[in-house]
């Protein structure tokens, strides 16, 4: 692997009057990816990216951006930093145009007009470009934040609840988005709590809750790992004891021998294949199924899984 | 140490946008309540007054009504630039710039002080049309009013930072700025002052900021021009100093 766009080691932050937000942080995250924060609210996703950004001052650890480390060599990793809040955080009365090219220069980078108007163009904010900020809608807004986070071409972009309060279909427009930004090389680390958000986007998830880090891994690696299939077959008549040929299957009887429950696989189609071969070897032994129920875990049931875990283990 | 002139250039063209688009506030404000106070002091009252220090009342007057006017706007206009995106969180964008505390007040104070020149422009053209007067130092007259914005623009930034409501964003220059203002020899002499008020008097700073900005306009003061110079570039360099550290420590910028 090469070396990481962001490196994070033993980062740490406790609050004046609070808990620890974030305790103990390591973290890597490789460029061009798309690396999605997942955790319930106050797990200190928001933290971390502050962190990381200039708005929190961390309580101890290092943070390196580029190789540069951001406790010393802030100015220059921050140029190549991009930020999209999570609240709507805009200068109401400014127009779009304006608030985009106060961000690029804000940034250090010169006024370039062109640029600008391919931003927009991108984020189809062009025909919105002299309307004050204000009279946007709340979609609107949140593009708005993107074009500004982009205006210094960033290469490292935190999107912060990207999709927080977005219908459907703008969120799916959101998600498309964000795949051409990686198109063009930018790498993304973006926090939601939308699970469906983090399947769909991610190369990689990180789950954090309680300001640490649970579990860090690819996304096909993690529901390869953890994913599960499950089938529920309804049988005709109600089975004594499992017969021994299907014994060597990852099965139980429940509902008073009337029902078949498989629970196996990898996440990634193997446990289909094997409740396909389950259904044959009942057809050859003769035992009448009347349904069929398949049901792959997702991502969510993964991360339930885990918070769950994580809490008994707490208490 | 690396300072970024575009990032400061922004700033500055940000703050002076935001003054042209609250014109009203700005501009209108400061010529209305000026021109009350030279109907009322310069040509009413003043007609009956004798001229202090060889200075006609109306005239002598105006350097500390320019005085009034440019502290509290001055200082209220640099406060809600800060305290603003405080208030609605556009500050993360500041913070999250590659941006020190040199780009930023370089933004700031340049902004406060062309304001500054602008207002006193306003207030000196609006003075023309109820008094004589002449400017015996005009271009010492424009520093010091640009000193003296640069200062309180400083002032002002500071206490964005500190207020965390809009009532105490307010209440500095309402229950001290304009009170010192106004016993600081804004309509008087303090030498005209009954003993020992004329030397309480000299207790209050602004006392000799009006002072000074009087000897640019008469070449007649209250107190040395000196003192009233040394005042103002000290009072400079501990906003300045004060600010510095805010940024250090992060103290209400970042948690």
């Amino acid at each position: 692997m090469s070396e990481p766009i962001l490196s994070i080691r033993g980062l740490t932050k406790t609050y004046a009057n609070g808990p620890r937000a974030l305790d103990n942080v390591d973290l890597d995250i490789r460029k061009g990816e798309i690396f999605a924060l997942l955790g319930p609210n106050g797990a200190g996703k928001t933290t971390l990216i502050g962190a990381v950004c200039g708005l929190v001052r961390p309580s101890g650890g290092t943070m390196h951006a580029f190789g540069h480390d951001l406790a010393r060599d802030w100015r220059r990793a921050r140029a190549r930093i991009g930020l999209v809040p999570q609240e709507l955080s805009t200068d109401m009365f400014e127009t779009v145009r304006r608030a985009v090219a106060y961000s690029q220069g804000l940034f250090g980078k010169p006024h370039d007009p062109a640029r600008i108007e391919e931003i927009l163009r991108s984020l189809s904010l062009w025909d919105k470009r002299d309307a004050q900020i204000r009279a946007l809608s709340g979609g609107m807004k949140r593009r708005v934040l993107i074009a500004k986070a982009l205006a210094h071409d960033p290469e490292l972009l935190f999107l912060d609840e990207p999709t927080a309060g977005v219908d459907v279909e703008l969120r799916k427009d959101m998600w498309q988005q964000i795949a051409a930004l990686k198109q063009r090389g930018v790498t993304i680390i973006l926090t939601t709590h939308y699970i469906e958000e983090a399947e769909e986007m991610a190369d990689r998830v990180g789950i954090i809750q309680g300001g640490r880090i649970l579990m860090v891994d690819e996304k096909s690696a993690m529901m390869e790992r953890l994913g599960t299939t499950e089938a529920v077959i309804d049988l005709a008549a109600p089975l004594a004891a499992l017969p021994p040929a299907i014994a060597g299957f990852p099965v139980e009887l429940a509902e008073g021998g009337t029902r078949l429950v498989y629970r196996g696989g990898n996440g990634q189609g193997g446990g289909r294949a094997q409740v396909a071969d389950l259904t044959q070897t009942l057809a050859r032994e003769g035992i009448v199924y009347t349904s069929i129920d398949i049901h792959d875990s997702s991502l969510e049931d993964i991360f339930v899984g885990l918070l769950g875990h994580n809490q008994a283990e707490a208490a | 140490m690396h300072f970024n002139v575009r990032s400061a250039l922004a700033i500055y063209q940000r703050e002076m946008a935001r003054a042209f688009r609250t014109a009203f506030q700005s501009i209108l404000s400061p010529v209305l309540t000026t021109s009350l106070y030279f109907v009322v002091f310069g040509s009413v009252i003043g007609a009956r007054m004798e001229p202090i220090g060889g200075v006609p009342y109306g005239a002598f007057i105006i350097p500390g009504l320019l005085m009034l006017t440019l502290l509290g706007e001055t200082t209220s206009n640099a406060s809600f630039g800060i305290y603003m995106p405080r208030f609605t969180g556009t500050i993360y964008e500041l913070l999250s710039a590659p941006v020190g505390v040199a780009e930023t007040l370089a933004g700031f104070v340049g902004a406060a002080m062309t304001k500054g020149l602008i207002l006193a422009a306003i207030i000196l053209a609006t003075a023309t049309f109820f008094v004589d007067y002449e400017i015996k130092y005009p271009l010492f007259a424009a520093f010091y009013i640009m000193l003296v914005a640069a200062s309180f623009a400083l002032f002002g930034f500071i206490l964005g930072i500190w207020a965390d409501s809009f009532e105490k964003l307010g209440i500095i220059p309402l229950l001290i700025l304009t009170p010192l203002t106004f016993l600081g020899g804004t309509f008087y002499s303090i030498r005209d002052l009954p003993g020992p008020w004329d030397a309480i008097a000299l207790a209050n700073p602004i006392a000799f900021l009006v002072s000074g900005l009087r000897f640019s306009f008469y070449g007649v003061a209250d107190v040395p021009i000196a003192l009233s110079l040394g005042l103002t570039i000290g009072f400079l360099a501990v906003c300045t100093t004060v600010i510095a550290v805010i940024f250090r420590t992060g103290w209400r910028l970042r948690e």
